[in-house]
């Protein structure tokens, strides 16, 4: 049980910016980060996350992660109202502030549900046994014969008080000792694997949200900016006057950019301040910049992709992980198969652009902004502007979509910036051709695989070599390998019962600036494994369904520090989160008896599946394709996810099905080629994303049913997608590929 | 001064004639319900009704509204009522949301000059939509809810 205590009004007040009268919580625990080493986020913070019950009897809970389509402004709080005995109709969600005090609010890696699952319970348990005690104490009681239930307070003898009658005495009593908290059983959960409507859903169809790009304050100006078109440009000209005679336009501000690594830094730009968001667009047409030139200029990724391929052939890497012996194992076992595969450049793409606030009053800079990272922000502004980190104060709208994209505070930045100079509030509003241009890309990469295969058709020896220009280098300037961390998404932590392995790591220099997206490193690494395997299958003319069960082996517990590599486990101890082959072959068999894969097939048709854990959850899809005169047509679509214990089944229900679809569009389309170091993309017509007409008719998910510690959600269904798909076009056609997208090779 | 119909309420304008409607919508007039995506007619984001027909506010000049009532998302019904703003929650369809408004717009124009649309009908009519959270499965059926009139 963590330490919970109660706080003050005005600490409410700084994390909520709310005014609030009652009882107060706050759990303290403290929570490892998965992304703590590139967000630099202090390990062991102390974690505070708040309940207070009004007079009248509204329970209100604080949302302190991002909302950006998971549910999660729903799913915590109906985990705390739950173990409160609330009624949920009586329940408000309030959106946290940016505050170090509630612990990590940086909203990725899949891990809202599994890092704050218990101590959401916790807080709602204290809640309820402090509302049974002020019973108990006012009806001169034991208190364990006070029982809450749907807001009230029922003693044996039929005596009842509502939630907010006891408010006020409950607030002023001693915590109980945690230990004699007790947690509901699981048989008594009222909203605890529960699919209730997401809180905000009914302003969802009414157009009465608020997203980073609706805010709108007194004197707020708005802001189009022109900025670096590849990295580490530098300003020669532009035309100032053009932009300040279009009609509209205030002012125009130059935004200097820092020296790489680009962090999160501002890019260097020109922005044009107007009284509306349009004039802003069209002065800043008439601006003219031109660039210095810099190194990344050279970058033409066609080429670059293709050279890493070459190398990652070619050339042996540094070992990532290693066991037995593959030289030998190849020596002795002449059967072999061997494969490259190369997967581009993506964009994020969230439906909402990057959009920003900001408003410097009274010594602090208030931030609104659609962002995943609000203490980053916090800590990002702060820098820029020169100011104490609690001299920035953000508020956290709804987020338009995320996908990692809004994890990066570059974007507010600019505002902050922006904001200092003006001495009114600013709002930066990103245009489509910004967020494509200017995104934190999803990295490009290329893996070679060899396998040999004993005369039984099993597996007995696989080396592997990726090459991936990584993430960590907008942090540290020419970082240009792959470490153990992000190697164990996939390629490093691959179950297979193979008693000859060995994985390398081949340098990559970056080019652009490179960032996580939705399920990260999984995505090219899913795609490799995925479909090596099937090829393994395939040369052993096994079907996929059994070959990879057999490749899997025996129900264990995967441990994988006797082959010298450091697997991250998304930062969970392996004593609790165990890498658990029956679970993973479980969604396999599951998979097997949900679709039809076994039924006769009609021609120029084709199944093809893949299984990944990632986020600590097992996936399994598989796709059923059509290839019909050069036209593929993915017909249907079956998911089936092992995420342990599930608070709102509706929402993984969702995400699933979201996840496969945007798995779908990169599988199909996602594209971002680089021509002297600028992306040739730059809005839905040349990066599209799956339209309504590309997507299966039959969509499929599955849950496994687990009480097991909850695990990702949102992330998992991702990246077997498009290996899954890429096996089906093999088993529909005979043809096998082995470069994304598929639109390179069919049309979609 | 131009008068903008929105809703059923006539607005006067102050704007550039070229002033795209959906940036008279949010910016002058206030109406944020309607959302900015692409600014090229490549996403549905901006998705109002013009005359009772689906149209992409940001292709739209503020003068080829005049004249004719605009409709936004604001205005689809005064209570949520919608058919099919209820088929919408229903079937839980938002994730993140933010493409829902075009959506809704566009599924109910679909669905006020065809009343039974066809699957193909349906795609064909929403194509133009896009959501990356991949609502799609959902937003299929609660238009098929909404044209029946049947609950869930």
């Amino acid at each position: 049980m963590s330490k919970i205590e109660k706080v003050s009004r005005r600490e409410f007040l700084e994390l909520t910016g709310l005014s609030v009268g009652g009882l107060l919580l706050t759990s303290v625990l403290p929570v490892s980060s998965a992304l703590a080493n590139v967000l630099d986020e202090p390990e062991g913070q102390r974690l505070n996350i708040f309940v207070s019950i009004r007079p009248d009897g509204e329970v209100e809970i604080i949302a302190h992660r991002s909302e950006m389509g998971t549910g999660i402004r729903t799913s915590l709080p109906q985990v705390v109202a739950d173990e409160m005995g609330a009624d949920w109709d009586r329940v408000s969600v309030i959106q946290g502030l940016g505050n170090k005090d509630y612990g990590s609010q940086n909203t990725d890696g899949s891990r809202s549900v599994r890092d704050f699952y218990t101590i959401m319970r916790q807080m709602g348990a204290t809640a309820r046994a402090l509302l049974e005690q002020a019973a108990a104490q006012t009806w001169s009681v034991p208190a364990d014969e006070c029982h809450a239930l749907d807001h009230v307070v029922h003693h044996s003898s039929g005596k009842a008080l509502g939630f907010g009658e006891l408010a006020e005495i409950a607030a002023g009593l001693n915590l109980p000792d945690p230990e004699s908290v007790k947690l509901k059983s699981s048989a008594d959960f009222k909203y605890i694997g529960r699919g209730l409507p997401i809180v905000d859903l009914e302003d969802m169809t009414t157009g009465n949200t608020v997203y980073g790009v609706d805010i709108h304050l007194p004197e707020m100006v708005y802001a189009s900016i022109e900025r670096a078109p590849f990295l580490d440009a530098r300003i020669a000209s532009y035309d100032k006057k053009a932009a300040q005679k279009t009609a509209g336009v205030i002012d125009v501000i130059e935004i200097k950019g820092k020296p790489l690594p680009a962090g999160f830094n501002a890019l260097e730009g020109v922005a044009v301040i107007a009284s509306n968001t349009w004039s802003a667009m069209q002065g800043r047409g008439v601006l003219g910049v031109t660039w210095k030139t810099s190194e990344h200029a050279e970058h033409q990724s066609s080429t670059y992709i293709d050279a890493l391929a070459k190398k990652v052939s070619t050339s042996e890497g540094e070992v990532a992980r290693e066991r037995g012996d593959v030289a030998a194992a190849f020596e002795a076992n002449s059967r072999q198969i061997e494969a490259v595969y190369k997967t581009p450049y993506l964009a994020h793409a969230s439906m909402e652009p990057p959009m920003a606030t900001a408003h410097l009053h009274d010594g602090i800079c208030e931030i609104w902004a659609c962002t995943q990272t609000p203490q980053v922000t916090q800590r990002e502004v702060a820098k820029a502007l020169g100011y104490e980190e609690q001299a920035v104060k953000v508020h956290v709208t709804l987020l338009g979509g995320g996908f990692g994209r809004k994890s990066k505070p570059d974007f507010i930045i600019e505002a902050a910036l922006l904001a200092a100079q003006l001495e009114k509030p600013v709002q930066v509003t990103w245009t489509r051709e910004d967020d494509i241009r200017h995104d934190y890309f999803h990295s490009c990469c290329a893996q070679y695989y060899r396998a040999a295969l004993d005369d039984s058709g099993s597996v007995v020896a696989w080396l592997a070599r990726e090459a991936t220009p990584p993430i960590s280098s907008i942090f540290q300037l020419g970082l240009n390998q792959m470490s153990d961390g992000a190697l164990s998404q996939t390629f490093g932590s691959i179950p297979f019962d193979v008693p000859n392995l060995r994985l390398e790591r081949v340098e990559a220099d970056a080019h652009a600036r490179i960032g996580w997206m939705r399920s990260v490193y999984n995505i090219p690494f899913a795609f490799g494994v995925g479909s090596f395997v099937d090829e393994l299958a395939n040369a052993a003319q096994k079907n996929p369904m059994d070959f990879w069960p057999e490749l899997i082996g025996g129900d264990r517990h995967i441990e994988f520090s006797q082959e010298k590599f450091k697997f991250s486990n998304y930062s969970k101890p392996l004593s609790e989160y165990p890498y658990d082959t029956a679970r993973y072959k479980g969604v396999i068999s599951r998979l097997r008896s949900e679709c039809d894969w076994d039924e006769p097939r009609q021609a120029n048709q084709g199944w093809g599946m893949t299984a990944i854990r990632s986020f600590l959850s097992y996936v399994a899809i598989a796709c059923k394709v059509e290839v019909v005169d050069g036209k593929l047509s993915v017909l249907e679509m079956h998911g089936v996810i092992d995420c342990g214990t599930v608070v709102n089944p509706d929402r993984v229900h969702s995400q699933m099905e979201g996840a496969m679809i945007f798995g779908l569009s990169l599988a199909l389309m996602g594209e971002i080629s680089f021509v002297d170091g600028v992306p040739e993309q730059s809005n839905f017509h040349d990066y599209p994303i799956a339209r309504i007409n590309q997507t299966p008719q039959v969509i499929k998910t599955h849950i496994i049913a687990s009480d097991l510690a909850p695990t990702g959600v949102g992330e998992p269904g991702v990246p077997p997608v498009a290996p899954a798909i890429a096996n089906a076009v093999f088993a529909a056609t005979n043809k096998r590929i082995r470069e994304l997208p598929l639109n390179r090779h069919y049309q979609v | 001064m131009e008068k903008l119909s929105v809703n059923g309420k006539v607005h006067q304008v102050d704007a550039d004639p070229d002033m795209p409607l959906l940036w008279v919508l949010r910016d002058l007039l206030g109406l944020r319900g309607t959302k900015f995506g692409c600014g090229k007619g490549l996403c549905g984001a901006c998705t109002v009704h013009l005359g009772g027909r689906a149209v992409r506010s940001c292709q739209m000049p503020l003068s080829a509204a005049l004249g004719v009532s605009v409709t936004t998302i604001e205005g689809l019904s005064v209570d949520a009522s919608h058919p099919v703003q209820v088929a919408w929650r229903d079937h839980n369809v938002p994730q993140c949301g933010y493409c829902q408004s075009g959506q809704i717009m566009s599924a109910s124009a679909l669905l006020a000059s065809n009343a039974s649309p066809s699957d193909a009908q349906i795609d064909s009519a929403m194509s133009g939509n896009l959501c990356r959270c991949g609502t799609y499965p959902r937003i299929r059926e609660a238009i098929k809810q909404a044209a029946t009139g049947s609950e869930s």
